[in-house]
């Protein structure tokens, strides 16, 4: 029987389809992968098991009994426990303090006996955890095990982990991979949502794939492989048809050298990356998500400073070089470098959601002239020209652009853009959430600056869109470069490998 | 741990989503709606509290503030609690959530006050009254950039740190109340200040006090929609990252635009000392600071519209006094028929902003059992 199954389990947020008749199981005492990009889905289905989100079609059973999970409560009830990517832990509480948080018994609360019995779980399953240990003074490590203990401790039999590695070393990662496996000797039933290729082949027992939110296939892990596994994760290519011309005249306009970021927590966001994006090519940056793509173009636009590396951009008018390292956007204009940066957040960064086209187009411009006052006449004027050539379905511009369709918005953001008349364009995800006709809209775009001279930066998650739209990809694993590939010859599953090639790996098989 | 195999099943039998297509007219309607109903509830809760008739009641809140001879008291009151209102909205409008207009407004009394008091008969009327504006509005600004460039710097907390300005600037007036008049009296009045008062324009007072609001409003309204600066604003509002996207100095721009407001909020203490009271105590601002928070609220951060909200407010403040004297009810009476109002009149814009959804769904699973 199974611990848990899911039949036709739909999803929806507004007119995107999350997941689409997803069917799942998971036996008792069994580790179940789910494997797949970023955005197919993943996530919104673990958090309808855990009871956040309420499926919109299909069911649920556990233990072969249709059940309704409305809320984390119910889940809990069914022995459901999900182990979140982001802690939700209380800092100056001990872990014993937070394992017990929430719980309702009839009987008086003793602390001692509580911690005496974490104490009984962390030496069952193998855990390294000290009861009296407050949060604040923990690694991540060890505040991932407090999550843990605190789902055993309420008796779950079913576990999540969203993506759990991802915040560990790789010495953390095997001794994290141990304790599954004692948990499933054990019984537990353990789904571990992942998109790390060797650690779904070294710890699992089957593989579900998921790809754009559709179930693809359920795998023995035994009996399959890492290419296997890569194709059915980025799909068969599917020709597109999109443009490419060869590259014109190409001469290095900004050069990357030995960047490298490290966050507050002391984590490694970029590492050594360097590369040089010529004029009039567009290069791709493949990768999965959050792998340092984001953090990359913020650098190099100015909005996050490094003290380390080199990134240097060449005046076409000269040849000289620039150094944009540690200015903040207005000096990097005011050293005339024309640098056009399309940002992922669309509404959040690139544009204002509550302000309207002519406003938006103002972002760019508005400080232009000694006046005290607006000059709202050109960017209205640009905001006619863009709503006419790009095909922006809108009331008028003055609707606000939060109102606009995704695609539309993505036009505006482009088209303003691009009306400076850029040497460099940066774009991140450009075409993430948009239909067909809005996609090729944006490549049409930025073909077309490529042919005017431009050095393009594309930021993309689309492996087929990717090869049919570089010239040269740049593929990054865990913030640093696992290889830069020829976009006319590269196939989906080389980059697709590239993208998952974990720097754990290497050190281990040098070890 | 209890064993509870059977979950039941709940699913919630309404969601709330948010609207984005209210039209001007629906949302007019709407409002419409509350105020009546907020009417309707008002004369309920008196025809059973105290049996008068509720009729009778309205009229009079009419009468407090309309009636003979306070038509001109009652703009005037209107005047200063806008300018208090134009004060908080720059740093409202950059989501800088200043509660402390009490305090700038009462440190710029207080900076009119002892203007009046120091240099008196010491300086001609003219100069004096020069003086006066000058000292006002940089004592606002000092109250206001002290907090904003803690949080421009620092990222300290506005809303406790203007607060807590609030409490200083109480203590610095009871302070000089001690100096002023020895007496040990809690105000120091026109006796004292008798120089540096407002000219009466048309033979009446408040006039000035009234056209400088006015065109502060005018003024205000042009700078926060048509300048750079109003812009800027709008932009840190909406989102810092975007601001720090296109490059703005998100820092200046804060630590500019609360200046602004603490300038507004020494004028309107210049105005209420100057031009109207010729006295001061260290409760002259009576709450405006934190009203205007409201006023400004409900005009969602337009000039020319809390010209309409602070009507609004005024009215039914000065009509509540006259409801609980001339029916000698308690005054909190009066207090809980404003609160009725204004619940509903807050509580409408919910319905403007969302939409509820009724689930008819039926549960399957739950059939299936």
């Amino acid at each position: 029987m199974n611990a848990l199954e899911l039949k036709n389990v739909t999803k929806r947020f507004g007119e995107v389809v999350a997941n689409k008749n997803i069917n799942l199981s998971v036996q008792s005492g069994e580790i179940l992968a789910i494997l797949g990009e970023n955005g197919s889905g993943k996530t919104t289905l673990m958090n309808m098991i855990a009871g956040i989100y309420y499926p919109d079609e299909g069911e649920i059973f556990v233990n072969g009994k249709p059940v309704t999970i409305s809320s984390p409560k119910d889940a809990f009830n069914l022995k459901i426990g999900m182990i979140h990517q982001h802690f939700k832990l209380v800092d100056i509480f001990t872990a014993t303090e937070n394992i017990v948080l929430g719980i309702q018994e009839k009987q008086k609360f003793n602390l001692k006996d509580a911690e005496k019995r974490v104490a009984e779980i962390s030496k069952k399953y193998g855990f390294d955890i000290d009861p009296k240990k407050k949060i604040y003074e923990m690694s991540v490590s060890e505040k991932q095990t407090v999550e843990i203990v605190k789902v055993l401790y309420r008796g779950a039999d079913i576990l999540i982990l969203d993506e759990p590695t991802a915040v560990l070393t790789p010495q953390e990662t095997e001794k994290l991979f141990k304790v599954i496996k004692t948990m499933k000797e054990d019984g537990k039933s353990i789904i571990i949502i992942t998109h790390k290729m060797h650690e779904v082949l070294s710890v699992s027992d089957r593989v579900a794939i998921l790809r754009r939110g559709e179930y693809i296939d359920t795998v023995v892990t035994a009996e399959t492989n890492e290419a296997e596994l890569t194709e059915m994760m980025v799909g068969k290519k599917i020709s597109l048809n999109i443009n490419r011309s060869e590259p014109e005249n190409s001469v290095d306009r900004l050069i990357i050298d030995n960047l490298n970021l490290t966050n507050t927590e002391g984590i490694k966001i970029l590492d050594s990356i360097s590369f040089t994006a010529k004029s009039g090519e567009i290069l791709g940056i493949a990768g999965i998500a959050g792998s340092g793509q984001k953090e990359l173009l913020e650098c190099i636009a100015g909005l996050i400073k490094t003290t380390d590396g080199k990134i240097c951009y060449i005046d076409p008018a000269d040849d000289k070089e620039i150094n944009l390292k540690e200015k903040t956007p207005v000096q990097i204009r005011e050293l005339g470098v024309r640098l056009s940066f399309v940002p992922e957040d669309r509404l959040g960064m690139g544009l204002v959601g509550n302000m309207d086209i002519i406003d938006n187009m103002l972002l760019r411009s508005y400080k232009k002239g000694h006046s005290f006052f607006l000059d709202k006449k050109p960017p209205k004027q640009l905001a006619d020209t863009i709503i006419n050539d790009l095909e922006v379905v809108t009331p008028g511009p003055t609707t606000p652009v939060r109102r606009l369709s995704g695609g539309n918005v993505q036009k505006v953001l482009v088209g303003r853009e691009i009306a400076a008349s850029p040497t460099v364009l940066m774009a991140a995800y450009p075409v993430r959430g948009l239909d067909i006709n809005s996609s090729y809209t944006i490549y049409n775009l930025l073909n077309q600056q490529k042919e005017n001279g431009v050095a393009v930066i594309f930021v993309g998650e689309d492996l087929d869109v990717l090869l049919e739209l570089c010239d040269r990809i740049l593929v990054i694993s865990s913030g640093s470069v696992s290889g830069i590939v020829d976009g006319r010859t590269a196939t989906k599953e080389e980059v697709g490998l590239l993208m998952t090639k974990a720097k754990g790996v290497k050190e281990n098989e040098e070890k | 741990m209890k064993k509870n195999e059977k979950v039941k099943s709940h699913e919630p039998f309404f969601h709330i989503s948010k609207r984005t297509d209210i039209s001007l007219k629906q949302g007019i309607i709407v409002r419409i709606i509350a105020i009546l109903l907020a009417l309707a509830v008002c004369g309920i809760v008196t025809k059973l509290f105290t049996g008068d008739d509720p009729i009778s009641i309205f009229k009079t809140v009419f009468q407090g503030a309309f009636g003979t001879g306070r038509t001109l008291v009652t703009i005037h009151e209107i005047a200063i609690l806008l300018c208090v209102s134009l004060a908080v909205t720059p740093a409202f409008r950059m989501r800088f959530w200043n509660t402390g207009a009490e305090g700038q407004v009462l440190i710029g009394c207080l900076s009119t006050a002892m203007c009046m008091f120091y240099l008196g008969g010491k300086v001609p009327d003219g100069m004096l009254i020069l003086i006066m504006a000058i000292f006002a509005v940089l004592s606002g600004i000092i109250w206001a950039v002290i907090p904003a460039f803690f949080k421009a710097h620092w990222g300290t907390n506005e809303t406790l740190f203007t607060l807590m300005m609030n409490y200083v600037a109480i203590q610095l007036i009871e302070f000089f109340l001690k100096i002023a008049d020895k007496s040990g009296s809690n105000v120091v009045g026109p006796d004292l200040l008798s120089h540096g008062w407002f000219p009466r324009l048309f033979g009446e007072n408040y006039i000035l006090n009234i056209i400088i609001v006015a065109v502060l409003t005018v003024l205000l309204y042009i700078y926060l929609n048509y300048s750079k600066h109003g812009y800027e604003i709008s932009v840190v509002g909406e989102s810092e990252n975007t601001a720090r996207y296109i490059g703005i100095n998100v820092k200046k721009v804060i630590v500019r635009t609360m200046a602004l407001s603490g300038a507004i909020c020494g004028i309107a203490g210049l105005l209420l000392v100057g031009g109207a009271s010729h006295s001061i105590d260290s409760n002259l601002a009576d709450g405006r600071g934190f009203t205007a928070i409201m006023v400004a609220w409900l005009a969602k951060f337009n000039p020319v519209t809390m010209v309409l909200t602070s009507l609004l407010i005024v009215f039914l403040e000065r009509g509540a006094d006259e409801v609980s004297s001339k029916f000698g009810l308690n005054a909190d009476f009066a207090e809980i028929l404003t609160g009725i109002i204004l619940f509903f009149i807050i509580g409408c814009e919910f319905f403007i902003n969302y939409k509820i959804n009724f689930n008819h769904k039926k549960n399957s699973v739950k059939e299936d059992k």
